[in-house]
């Protein structure tokens, strides 16, 4: 396919800080190659705010091979842009044509507060995560080979399904509740299907919904809409294994 | 620790809505079974079901248990479902300035709140016009009678005529003729002059909701109801607001109840289409038959 460019529009949230109250502010961007990335385009249309001495567009990205879960971006009313099953930074600029106005938000919600302009912090996840999404292992020197133990391989699928969350944050971006059950439901599964995680599996269900709903985030009400936009595939079968896993834990508490 | 987790976290609400909901479903499918009785059979025969059936409803045990625990769910269901709405809505302060959420997800499953919200409002003005004027109010409520031609002889002349005697039915299965008798707390029959209770009578439900959706049945004891055709109205609208409500909300019960497997949940889902369909539509056609027959 040959390289065409095309000039588009941008309309972006810019907030200076926290504090500050943000506005969208628009752009004009010609030239920009279909075969660039969309971050790619953010870059270009960088290159061009300092060029006339304007303070360029904060926002997230690392890898850029849609691994590390570092880019956000709500993309013309959707969490990473059109299309389905991937990143920000795995979106391109050929799925827009010449002429389009492409509307750039950050994740909207309370647990995320903004840090600048598209930049939000996603600590919240952290602390859910140290609440409980780890197992206590023995790294004394006599730990054990984890392949060891003979674990299904249908359990072993979903549980690497499940870990394959990149912690991104989509599902609470696109959640009209704001709700980070999906994050959640699949870290809680990713431990709870393999018998390295059943030791903590009560504690660590209670303790992670205890975190979510410390952060402000929003209740499930079961749309799917975060099963439609994760880029990784997460399943709302996650979620229904948490409410399963938080139910037991929550009657056999002590 | 327990406790806190079954009552106050967003998973338990979860819970409590899925178990609500699912026991509003089932109360659903026996009220829509009793009431169908309204349209299966007419004349003398189907009223006389109704109101028997009526009586059933509001003198037996078990249906009093039932019927605590609808009341109950309905205000749990929707207390929880305000709380939820309230919390969902701080949890994004500044919506998007472009949103695209039918890419996503369902026109229903968005919008349950303010489906559920049009549903109290139907529940509010259905019990205030039947529930309340049939169980609460404490007004003379009119009974059901039958009225009938008998020939006869004149008593003076010896001529044959034709005289019209007005029946109670009783709760024994037998009809009463009207004026030998003084009912007393609404549906006690007394024998006039007596302080006797000879029989009981069936408040007659039945001729309340023909008149409520057109029917003229000011010989039966009710007012002409001119509002017929907007009630009506507001009862199919509210049915398919309740039709789209449980479009999302039945499946979605077994959800968060954990109730997701490959092999099952889209027969779950299937069935709350049908469900939502299927229900809503029966209701429906329940006060249009009633208004058409008028």
């Amino acid at each position: 396919m040959a390289t065409t460019f095309i000039n588009i529009t941008l309309k972006i949230w810019r907030q200076k800080n926290v504090n500050a109250k943000g506005s969208m502010e628009s752009y004009t961007l010609d030239n920009v190659s279909t075969d660039s990335s969309f971050l790619e385009m953010l870059d270009q249309l960088n290159e061009q705010l300092i060029n006339q001495q304007k303070e360029p567009v904060a926002f997230d990205h690392d890898c850029r091979e849609g691994i590390c879960g570092m880019c956000s971006l709500y993309i013309n009313g959707r969490a990473h842009g059109p299309d389905t099953g991937t990143t920000t930074c795995q979106l391109h600029m050929r799925k827009f044509n010449d002429g389009d106005t492409i509307y750039i938000e950050p994740w909207r919600s309370r647990a995320f507060p903004i840090v600048k302009d598209l930049v939000v912090d996603r600590s919240a996840f952290d602390r859910i995560q140290q609440a409980g999404g780890f197992i206590s292992v023995n790294t004394s020197g006599r730990t054990m080979d984890a392949n060891a133990i003979p674990i299904p391989k249908s359990d072993a699928d979903k549980a690497f399904e499940a870990a394959a969350c990149i912690g991104c944050g989509a599902c609470v971006a696109s959640c009209k509740n704001g709700s980070a059950m999906l994050f959640v439901g699949a870290k809680v599964s990713q431990y709870a299907l393999l018998p390295q995680g059943k030791v903590e599996a009560k504690e660590r269900v209670i303790n992670m919904v205890r975190q979510m709903d410390q952060e402000g985030f929003g209740n499930c009400t079961n749309t799917g809409a975060c099963e439609v936009e994760c880029p990784k595939g997460i399943s709302l079968e996650n979620i229904a294994r948490m409410n399963r896993e938080y139910l037991c834990a929550a009657a056999k508490a002590d | 620790m327990s406790k806190s987790a079954l009552l106050k976290s967003s998973i338990a609400k979860k819970y409590w809505m899925s178990l609500t909901g699912l026991f509003l479903c089932l109360f659903l499918v026996g009220h829509l079974a009793g009431n169908l009785q309204l349209i299966f059979t007419t004349g003398e025969e189907g009223k006389r079901a109704f109101n028997e059936y009526a009586y059933f409803m509001a003198h037996n045990p078990a249906i009093k248990i039932l019927s605590y625990l609808t009341y109950i769910s309905i205000i749990f269901h929707a207390i929880d479902g305000i709380m939820l709405a309230i919390q969902n809505k701080r949890a994004r302060p500044i919506p998007y300035a472009y949103n695209n959420p039918s890419a996503n997800s369902s026109l229903a499953s968005r919008n349950m709140a303010i489906l559920g919200t049009l549903i109290l409002v139907f529940i509010a003005t259905h019990m205030a016009n039947f529930w309340w004027k049939a169980k609460i109010s404490s007004d003379k409520f009119p009974l059901h009678m039958k009225e009938l031609t008998v020939e006869d002889s004149n008593p003076m002349t010896g001529q044959p005529q034709k005289v019209n005697v007005k029946l109670y039915l009783t709760t024994s299965g037998d009809y009463v003729p009207v004026d030998q008798l003084e009912v007393k707390n609404n549906t006690d029959l007394y024998a006039k002059g007596v302080d006797l209770k000879m029989a009981e009578g069936y408040k007659d439900l039945h001729s309340l909701v023909f008149a409520f959706f057109g029917h003229n049945k000011s010989k039966e004891g009710f007012p002409v109801n001119d509002m017929a055709l907007g009630a009506v109205l507001f009862y199919v609208i509210s049915m398919f607001v309740m039709g789209f409500h449980l479009w999302h909300g039945f499946s979605s019960a077994f959800q968060s109840l954990g109730l997701n497997h490959p092999s099952y949940t889209p027969l779950i889902k299937k069935a709350g289409y049908g469900f939502a369909v299927l229900v809503p539509l029966l209701f429906a056609i329940i006060p249009i038959l009633i208004f058409l027959t008028k």
